[in-house]
């Protein structure tokens, strides 16, 4: 972006939940997107640890962005999150040890998860502290939306249950494979095919609008 | 020696890093657009990951027995600086491989399915040599990935496929099929 004209603050918040949503429009971690949602609760726990680490990282990423040079940047970056993360596992271990054993190896991997050395990168070392702190909440919202949209497709129809509560009732069968990884994959397929038909079909129709008597590309969805 | 080739087996497509624990996402997604460049990324892959159990081992032995919680922050530490090393040596050494290889090296480092390894063969607690078995299991799995993806996406440029569906959703549909093939080979652990 250039440094000459600024958005208003708001916009960092907002544009991490739908414009800019990390998983859906920029495909970052989808590491985690998949292999932790197969419930709502490991989606809800994934979501808060990231938050944690992005909260953090960016906060102090964004104060100490004049001191660190710029050849060792990410290098400090990387530190700086792998400091986060450890806190963070050493945290979710001692609080929820049954979510904890769960996601795994998942928490440590937040490490090497390209949404946060993303917005280090892309961000939180060219902008002042409060907006890296809104920029960072944002995304964590938006990535929270997309982890909890997977985890519960996938707990609803591949155990008939949401956070544990059965809602599709006892006679339900449940959809297996989707708490199964190909379940992640194809939840996440259709979420991104969704996505892109109706970001399509909105900007067909702004176009037809806009252009009357021009070749109709409504229909090409 | 059948344990060996059992961690060999389960890694590379029981447990196949990419289709069954989404570890190698990136390059899963991002390089596999054709069958050459899926074949060198994949071969890179098991190089680092190789490269990458001897690190493990040798920090897990000599190294963290007493600061466990700084796992994390070494095992990326050192692993990333040690590829850098290698691809310094590659390129003074041989500069075929080093071109055949070299832009993947830096792009590997911090991929999940590197630091992955590193923390799965932590907890299972392999020494050396399971270690090293793991990790080229790993890779061959990731190439067997890779490579598969490839072939289908060069196809699929010839496929009349509709305008909303050319981006990643259909991709993640067909890795979808394809983790759902590979689940067929979870009837192994039953035979061993």
């Amino acid at each position: 972006m250039s440094p000459a004209k600024k958005p208003p603050p708001s916009q960092e918040l907002i544009k991490g939940i739908w414009r800019e949503n990390p998983v859906l429009v920029q495909l970052l971690g989808l590491c985690p997107a998949l292999a932790v949602t197969n419930s709502v609760a490991n989606s809800l726990a994934m979501s808060g640890a990231v938050l944690f680490v992005l909260l953090g990282s960016s906060l102090l990423v964004s104060s100490i962005k004049r001191i660190v040079p710029t050849d060792v940047r990410i290098s400090t970056y990387i530190l700086i999150i792998a400091t986060f993360v450890t806190i963070a596992d050493m945290i979710l271990e001692a609080s929820v040890p049954a979510v904890h054993k769960e996601l795994g190896a998942f928490v440590a991997l937040i490490v090497v998860n390209c949404i946060i050395l993303g917005r280090q990168e892309a961000f939180a070392s060219k902008n002042s502290v409060g907006r890296s702190l809104l920029d960072a909440v944002g995304m964590s919202i938006g990535f929270t939306l997309t982890m909890v949209l997977m985890g519960t497709v996938r707990e609803v129809l591949g155990n008939g249950t949401f956070l544990g509560y059965s809602v599709l009732g006892p006679n339900y069968e449940p959809w297996v494979i989707m708490i199964l990884p190909p379940g992640g994959f194809l939840t996440l397929g259709v979420i991104l095919l969704v996505f892109s038909w109706v970001k399509r079909r909105s900007a067909a129709r702004d176009k037809v609008a806009s252009s009357i008597g021009g070749p109709a590309v409504q229909e090409a969805a | 020696m059948g344990d060996l080739v059992w961690i060999l087996v389960s890694a590379a497509v029981v447990n196949n890093f990419t289709l069954a624990l989404f570890l190698g996402l990136c390059p899963f997604l991002g390089v596999s657009g054709k069958v050459e460049t899926a074949v060198r990324m994949g071969i890179a892959n098991i190089f680092v990951m190789v490269l990458t159990a001897l690190a493990v081992w040798v920090l897990n032995t000599f190294v963290l027995t007493a600061a466990p919680f700084l796992r994390i922050i070494a095992f990326i530490i050192v692993i990333a600086s040690l590829v850098q090393i290698v691809e310094m040596a590659i390129k003074k050494l041989s500069p075929a491989l080093f071109r055949a290889l070299g832009i993947f090296l830096p792009l590997i480092t911090t991929n999940c399915a590197i630091l992955g390894l590193a923390i799965f063969s932590t907890n299972r607690g392999y020494g050396l040599v399971e270690g090293l078995f793991f990790a080229v299991g790993a890779g061959i799995g990731l190439t067997i990935a890779l490579v598969l993806m490839a072939s289908i996406r060069e196809n699929l440029e010839l496929a009349d496929v509709p305008d909303f569906a050319q981006n990643m959703g259909l991709v993640l549909i067909l890795a979808g099929a394809l983790s759902l093939a590979f689940m067929g080979f979870a009837g192994l652990f039953s035979a061993a």
